[in-house]
């Protein structure tokens, strides 16, 4: 077993497991935004940051592996200030209206929702390319999942991945075809896995807008049909 | 800024149907090896055809059996692939500090105006193009051929685009290569490629006859470049022979060495210039490296913006293979060693090491998380060791003439020979071979013929990731432990000079944008950080920032400075924040600008 001490309590954990982990098992929260339990974990949010004494920068709990003696703070000022920052910064680029929990870790480091002022936000338009799920690239914080669960992580179907690079990074599909011409199967894993609703399913969609149950069925009716067939002549291909 | 400028199709053009019969031999010869020649294959491509087309990167997905969206996300990724039509020319002009202060804006205002009615035209805006001695710089790929070449024009001025687009040959500007020693660079800044001969005529491979050649232990060579005390040379200042000593004792049969010429730092322009002119001297520190740490393969990754070195690295490399220090058996000792010529496609992240390793294996340059490192877990997921040019261009001095001959140099800490990029207002900007210990005064003074145009304001050293210095600074001594209580970092060796009369907060608006340009985006403090520092570096030179603007900005750095994953975010605030505690005016300025 491992010793560390979080916060400067003692704890005995498990070799080779995060100090995310074992705060968690401590009953220490740590906030996580891009985290998931059935994602491999990447560091890519920052938002799980903590000071382990003798390191030269903070690091990302998520990914760092207990060691022996290790003493982690994780609500230090400095740590604070990372995190408020991180949210201020995320806000002022991504459409947060859907993201309750990351609306709440705003509030709970009192992160100033209009602290960048006017600036240059990520402004996608509203992809709605196929009868199942409507993508809302406005809301999408980059945390990867999609394109984990789509690949390697659950789905081995690699019909998304990423387009472009920094600030104006997106997720795309190969030269930015409809899905239904992608190698995507509707699994639905993405739309499970998104923490913003950027992937939402169709009919929760149009239930926003307005739409009654009636008007839904109505309007998906075309599409239904269209799927039904298409079917056979898919299985003799 | 233009940030995206590949994306921007060109209407104009003409796409006629693809013949892919042309692309059917790249496929062939790229296929066995599966994704990671992914880049080769793309570039190879793209020489064919000036850009990418669909079904191109469909055949290429296909036959290196790599899914369309991961081929659509590596495209995408790097600045020198296009998924649109591009014109019959491609001008990247610099306009990284500089070539600023040298013309760059104005070459890249005529460049797109010449654009703006010839649509055979591409013109993009680059970063550093690590030609800052001989500056402005223009990087051009000629679709003109088949395939295209790729050229590099420096001191190039407004009057010269014509020439530049007719692809003519112009008069080199060479590079100027002076100091107090002359241990690694005496064929270096005479215009042209050094052969194997001519290394060998200086003493070149000798270390290697030594060590290979008589059966020397690995762990021999690795005593010695301990006992030299070298320590790396491409910025984050790691002595070399841990990586080499952790990576020799790591298990795994495959282990992998890996030269990083990714040289992209703005300012820095040393390993250019020393592959440009002894690129056998670089090889032969490699090839020690290898045999030290018993690697059987190795991998030069050169930028793609570094046409000339691509040219000496490949003819040098031959020249090796011909004389059987590459290949089967290497001098007798029953080892054998390939190298592979890599080439990036434009983004600095790619030197940044675990980035490189994710593109050699074909993928985008998102660095790795670390732990853990390269030297257990590297290219592939084996041991690998990663080291900058510069570095292995000293490995051969000592094993040939001795760590005690290497110490003579330098200090106790800071060890031997080190080589200094200087550009900006000096009279002679150039590469300079010093020993560790000099000061800031004697190089700029004494050997770069000191500062042009008016009195020293600023020097910036380690390019864009490194930190701003003042006349205050001048009798620092060049070493790591002096720069270091100072202050200061010497970081890649790139020392940039401005004069009294230069706009500094144009110069740091530019940090702004290269930084933007060149985050990876994958973590948050860099990915929305970069894009945040540079609007408020724009308004702070356009004398127009906003109440919060500055505890906003060094929230902003300091959040990329502590949580970023990689040493990119971790220094994107570097030099901005050194340079607002150096003069705190540059902001107060603005400030009272915008009031007055």
């Amino acid at each position: 077993m491992t010793n560390i001490s979080i916060n400067n309590i003692p704890i005995v954990a498990e070799p080779g497991t995060t100090i995310h982990k074992a705060a968690e098992a401590a009953g220490v929260a740590v906030p996580t935004i891009c985290y998931s339990d059935h994602c491999t974990a990447n560091g890519l949010c920052r938002m799980c940051v903590v000071e382990v004494e003798g390191a030269r920068t903070l690091v990302a709990s998520c990914v760092t592996q207990v060691t022996e003696g290790m003493k982690v703070h994780t609500d230090t000022e400095r740590v604070l200030r990372s995190r408020r920052t991180i949210l201020e910064m995320l806000n002022s680029a991504v459409d947060l209206s859907e993201a309750p929990a990351i609306q709440q870790q705003m509030r709970d480091v009192e992160a100033d929702p209009e602290r960048f002022g006017e600036c240059e936000r990520r402004a996608h338009t509203v992809i709605d390319d196929n009868p199942m799920y409507v993508r809302d690239y406005d809301k999408c914080i980059l945390c990867w999942r999609c394109v984990q669960v789509c690949a390697d992580d659950a789905q081995y179907t690699y019909a998304i991945n990423f387009d472009g690079r920094g600030f104006v990074t997106s997720i795309g599909t190969f030269n930015d075809k409809p899905m239904p011409e992608t190698s995507c199967v509707f699994c639905g894993q993405c739309v499970q896995v998104c923490p913003t609703n950027a992937l939402l399913p169709k009919r929760e969609h149009l239930l926003q807008a307005g739409k009654t149950p009636e008007q839904i069925h109505e309007l998906t009716r075309a599409q239904r049909k269209r799927r039904a067939r298409s079917t056979p002549n898919e299985s003799q291909a | 800024m233009l940030r995206n400028p590949r994306r921007t199709p060109i209407n104009l053009c003409v796409i006629p149907e693809t013949d892919l019969s042309a692309l059917q031999p790249i496929l062939q010869t790229h296929a066995p090896h599966g994704r990671t020649r992914l880049l080769p294959a793309l570039h190879d491509a793209q020489a064919l055809y000036g850009w990418l087309p669909e079904p191109v990167l469909t055949q290429i997905a296909r036959a290196l059996r790599v899914p369309l969206a991961d081929v659509h996300g590596v495209v995408s990724f790097y600045t020198m692939f296009y998924n649109q039509p591009v014109g019959q020319k491609v001008l990247r002009v610099c306009t990284d500090p500089t070539c600023m202060t040298r013309g760059g804006e104005q070459t890249l205002a005529d460049a797109q105006a010449r654009a703006a009615a010839d649509p055979s035209i591409t013109v993009e805006r680059s970063t550093c193009l690590g030609c800052c001695n001989i500056a402005p710089a223009v990087n051009v790929t000629f679709n003109t051929s088949t395939p295209a070449h790729n050229r590099t024009f420096t001191g190039v001025h407004a009057e010269q685009i014509d020439a530049i687009l007719s692809d003519a040959p112009l008069p080199d500007v060479h590079d100027y290569v002076g100091g107090d020693v002359c241990v690694v660079t005496p064929l270096c800044g005479r215009g042209r490629r050094h052969t194997l001969a001519e290394y060998e005529a200086v003493g070149g491979m000798r270390a290697l006859r030594g060590a290979v050649g008589a059966n020397r232990a690995g762990e021999a060579i690795i005593a010695e470049i301990k006992a030299s005390g070298l320590i790396g040379r491409g910025g984050a200042a790691f002595p070399t022979w841990i990586k080499w000593d952790g990576t020799a004792k790591a298990s795994g049969d495959a282990k992998y060495f890996v030269v990083n010429a990714d040289e992209s730092e703005p300012g820095t322009f040393k390993d250019r210039v020393l592959l440009e002119g002894d690129p056998c001297r670089v090889i032969e520190g490699a090839i020690l490296g290898a045999y030290a740490i018993g690697a059987h393969k190795a991998f030069f990754y050169v930028r793609g913006e570094y046409p000339k070195v691509i040219a000496s690295l490949r003819a040098a490399l031959d020249e090796c293979r011909a004389a059987g220090y590459l290949g089967e058996n290497i001098l007798g000792a029953g080892w054998n060693l390939d190298i592979e010529l890599r080439v990036g496609a434009g983004a600095y992240i790619c030197g940044e090491e675990t980035a490189l390793l994710e593109s050699l294996e074909g993928e985008r340059g998102f660095p790795r998380v670390k732990p853990p490192f390269p030297v257990s877990n590297g290219l592939f997921g084996a041991p690998t060791v990663i080291q900058n040019v510069e570095t292995l261009a000293k490995v051969p001095y000592i094993l040939t003439h001795g760590a005690a001959a290497f110490r003579k140099f330098g200090t106790e800490k800071s060890t031997g020979v080190k080589l200094v990029c200087v550009s900006g207002h000096v009279a002679r900007p150039g590469v300079y071979e010093i020993p560790f210990g000099v000061t800031l005064r004697h190089l700029i003074d004494n050997l770069a013929g000191g500062v042009t145009g008016g009195e020293l304001k600023a020097l910036l050293l380690g390019g864009a990731s490194g930190t701003f210095a003042g006349p205050q600074h001048l009798d620092t001594p060049i070493t790591f432990e002096d720069l270091r209580a100072a202050g200061l970092a010497l970081g890649s060796g790139a020392i940039m000079v401005f004069n009294e009369h230069t706009d500094l907060r144009a110069v740091l608006a530019k940090i702004g944008h290269f930084f933007a340009h060149e985050s990876c985006g994958k973590c948050y403090p860099c990915q929305l950080g970069s894009q945040r520092q540079m609007e408020i570096l724009d308004r702070v030179a356009a004398g127009a920032i906003r109440p919060n603007d500055i505890a906003v900005l060094n929230d902003v750095g300091w959040t990329m400075t502590d949580a970023s994953l990689c040493g990119l975010g971790q220094t994107a605030a570097s030099a901005v924040r050194s340079a607002l505690a150096l003069w705190p005016e540059l902001t107060q300025a603005a400030q009272n600008g915008a009031n007055a």
